[in-house]
């Protein structure tokens, strides 16, 4: 049967990826980015291991002096590293957003994505779970927080948000790695199938012996879809019991009833950034572009506009609330976040997280991959302001003049900080070195079957 | 003669050759089909008449594990120490809720891993000789275990869907 050139092009708009012709074509194109890394990988990949040893070192030297090391101190207790645990929990999330929402609602973009942003997940959970041991100061005595037998017969508090803290964040943590590593035991398998020697060797054992038998694929199938319905739930449990750890407690500016929603709309927003600041380069260095292509970023660029626009709502929220609501100490809180010592803090996170993104509402911008990763860039460094801005202008300023006071984050913290970037880059450089960073066998589930018998349907 | 095995891997470029001959295959009452795919593919489960899987079975009781145990820790270890905290009852029902729902979540994912690894026969590290690495790129494989004296019977209904290639092995071992 003859097409027209313009039936062609219809055929082409209905396929995600219309470059990629036959299904083994995807396994040349992605494992092939596991062979020999180049400089640029390298540069880079010293660089974020150069900020891994500034990592440990601000902690051994915090961990030595004490947590008089840091610049926390009364009234503000809680600084950069809560600020970054929650910066980086919220990176987290988009993952698995991506992984499981989008499984579930059957988004046929994610399938191009998601591995990426599964690998973000788990290192960005990876990042956020030192922080809360950072912050400890003794943090040999971390495992206080979970409930074992001791000889006093003490029991953790579990009425203390900081307890379902723990819960939450173990659990998720624990979640995304076993979806992520089931997720990708496909590809490790294709990947096996693609390489020789040591590499084979390493493979044939991660990939646990999988053969794509019908028998394997058919309780995979089963077991995916159930997986990603618990992931569901649990990523928009984790961020309300993260934002429970401020809204629970009595101070200004913390507790309010948006917290929940408005920390897991900003969670997906900043993630869903993290993965364009990712994915970005990833298709330029190794040519993806049949793989990642501009509607990909399209529909990510909308689903940041549409959790922005959602961050944006709240924070408007806020302040009407204060301006409404009869809460002096309320008004006196948000009006000093606004234009008190902190004023800079709370118009970087205005600015980078309410106005620039305002910028993809217009299609050519969306389409524009230079445009989308410059507009997430502005979006990660809003949305750690965002929660530098909550933790520290809230205690800074609470109910007596008297208690008020200054913080100011020491060079040990920023080395954490920055250090922290470097930590989880390093890994996941690694990680497009080791596992197959694009799904092979997803993509193939998006791809038109291969038929002998053209003109008709496929079978049923 | 008797108890003698034949097998056949064949190789599919096309996926409606493949679920023809698996179709083929299963009205000529041959029972022990095992395909290969790259990628999930619905057609090949229907063909081959699959059911539930038994993994919601393992997810739920997890879940539901996880669920008692959340409520069970939380209330024994109040009770256990009886100390009040912030004015409010010994057991608490709302705050425990977020704990027996962490836990529901973890112990169903783990459950429903346990149940994937034991009913699709996962880790298995055993060498297999019948694979093809294509059977992970682009191929579609369908191997099939048959009485040595319906042999050509089964290779003939193979050959009518043109596969790329068919390989022919003397015994069928479990892989």
């Amino acid at each position: 049967m003859a097409t027209t050139a313009s039936a062609e092009r219809v055929r082409r708009g209905a396929l995600t990826h219309p470059d990629v012709e036959r299904l083994g074509q995807v396994n040349e194109d992605i494992v092939k980015i596991l062979s020999r890394p180049g400089k640029g990988w390298w540069t880079l990949f010293l660089l974020s291991g150069a900020g891994v040893v500034l990592f440990w070192g601000s902690w051994i030297h915090q961990l030595i002096l004490g947590i008089g090391a840091s610049g926390l101190n009364i009234p503000v207790g809680w600084g950069v590293y809560i600020t970054s645990f929650v910066f980086w929990v919220g990176i987290a999330h988009s993952g698995t957003l991506i992984s499981a929402i989008l499984f579930l609602f059957r988004a046929p973009w994610r399938q191009a994505v998601y591995r990426a942003a599964e690998a973000m997940t788990v290192f960005a959970v990876m990042t956020a779970g030192l922080f809360p041991l950072i912050h400890l100061g003794r943090a040999w005595h971390a495992y206080w927080l979970f409930p074992y037998p001791n000889s006093r017969f003490l029991w953790p508090n579990f009425k203390s948000p900081l307890i379902w803290d723990v819960f939450a964040v173990t659990t998720y943590f624990t979640v995304s790695a076993v979806f992520f590593f089931l997720g990708t035991v496909p590809d490790i398998a294709a990947a096996r199938d693609g390489t020789t020697g040591l590499r084979k060797k390493f493979y044939s054992i991660i990939s646990l012996g999988w053969r794509g038998t019908d028998r394997q694929w058919h309780h995979f199938g089963k077991a995916y879809i159930f997986l990603a319905a618990l992931a569901t739930p649990l990523v928009l449990s984790v961020h309300s019991v993260v934002s429970w750890d401020f809204a629970m407690a009595i101070v200004p500016g913390w507790h309010s009833t948006i917290f929940a929603p408005y920390f897991v709309a900003g969670a997906i927003y900043s993630g869903v950034a993290m993965v364009i600041t990712l994915l970005v380069p990833m298709r330029k260095a190794w040519g993806l572009e049949k793989y990642l292509t501009a509607k990909h970023f399209d529909a990510l660029a909308k689903l940041c506009l549409l959790t922005g626009m959602i961050v944006f709502y709240s924070y408007l929220v806020e302040f009407f609330l204060a301006w409404y609501g009869a809460d002096v100490v309320e008004r006196a809180s948000i009006y000093n976040r606004m234009f008190g010592t902190y004023w800079w803090a709370s118009w970087i996170m205005l600015t980078c997280n309410g106005f620039v993104p305002q910028l993809l509402w217009f299609k050519r911008i969306r389409y524009s991959i230079p445009a989308l990763w410059v507009i997430s860039i502005f979006v990660n460094i809003g949305m750690w302001f965002e929660r530098y801005v909550i933790v520290v202008t809230s205690l800074h300023h609470e109910y007596e003049p008297f208690a008020w006071g200054i913080y100011r984050p020491s060079h040990t913290e920023m080395g954490i900080l920055i250090g922290s970037f470097c930590w989880f880059f390093f890994w996941f450089l690694l990680f497009t070195r080791i596992l197959p960073p694009v799904a092979i066998s997803e993509l193939k589930e998006v791809m038109p079957a291969p038929l002998r018998h053209r003109s008709g349907e496929a079978h049923s | 003669m008797n108890g003698t095995t034949h097998g056949f891997l064949a190789s599919f470029e096309y996926l409606d050759s493949t679920v023809d001959t698996i179709e083929g295959l299963r009205k000529a009452g041959f029972k022990e089909i095992r395909v290969y795919t790259p990628y999930p593919e619905h057609h090949i489960e229907a063909a081959l008449g699959y059911g539930q899987s038994p993994v919601r079975v393992f997810t739920l009781v997890g879940g539901l594990t996880g669920t008692a145990t959340g409520f069970a820790l939380t209330s024994w270890t109040s009770i256990d120490w009886a100390l009040v905290v912030g004015g409010k009852p010994q057991v608490s029902i709302p705050p425990y809720i977020v704990i027996a729902f962490e836990l529901t979540v973890l112990f169903g994912a783990l459950a429903t891993v346990i149940g994937l690894f034991i009913n699709a026969r996962i880790p298995d590290f055993k060498p297999s000789m019948i694979y093809d690495p294509e059977f992970s790129a682009g191929r579609y494989g369908v191997y099939v275990a048959v009485p040595a004296e319906r042999a050509d019977e089964a290779r003939r209904i193979i050959e009518k869907q043109e596969p790329n290639e068919i390989r022919e092995g003397a015994e069928a071992d479990h892989a």
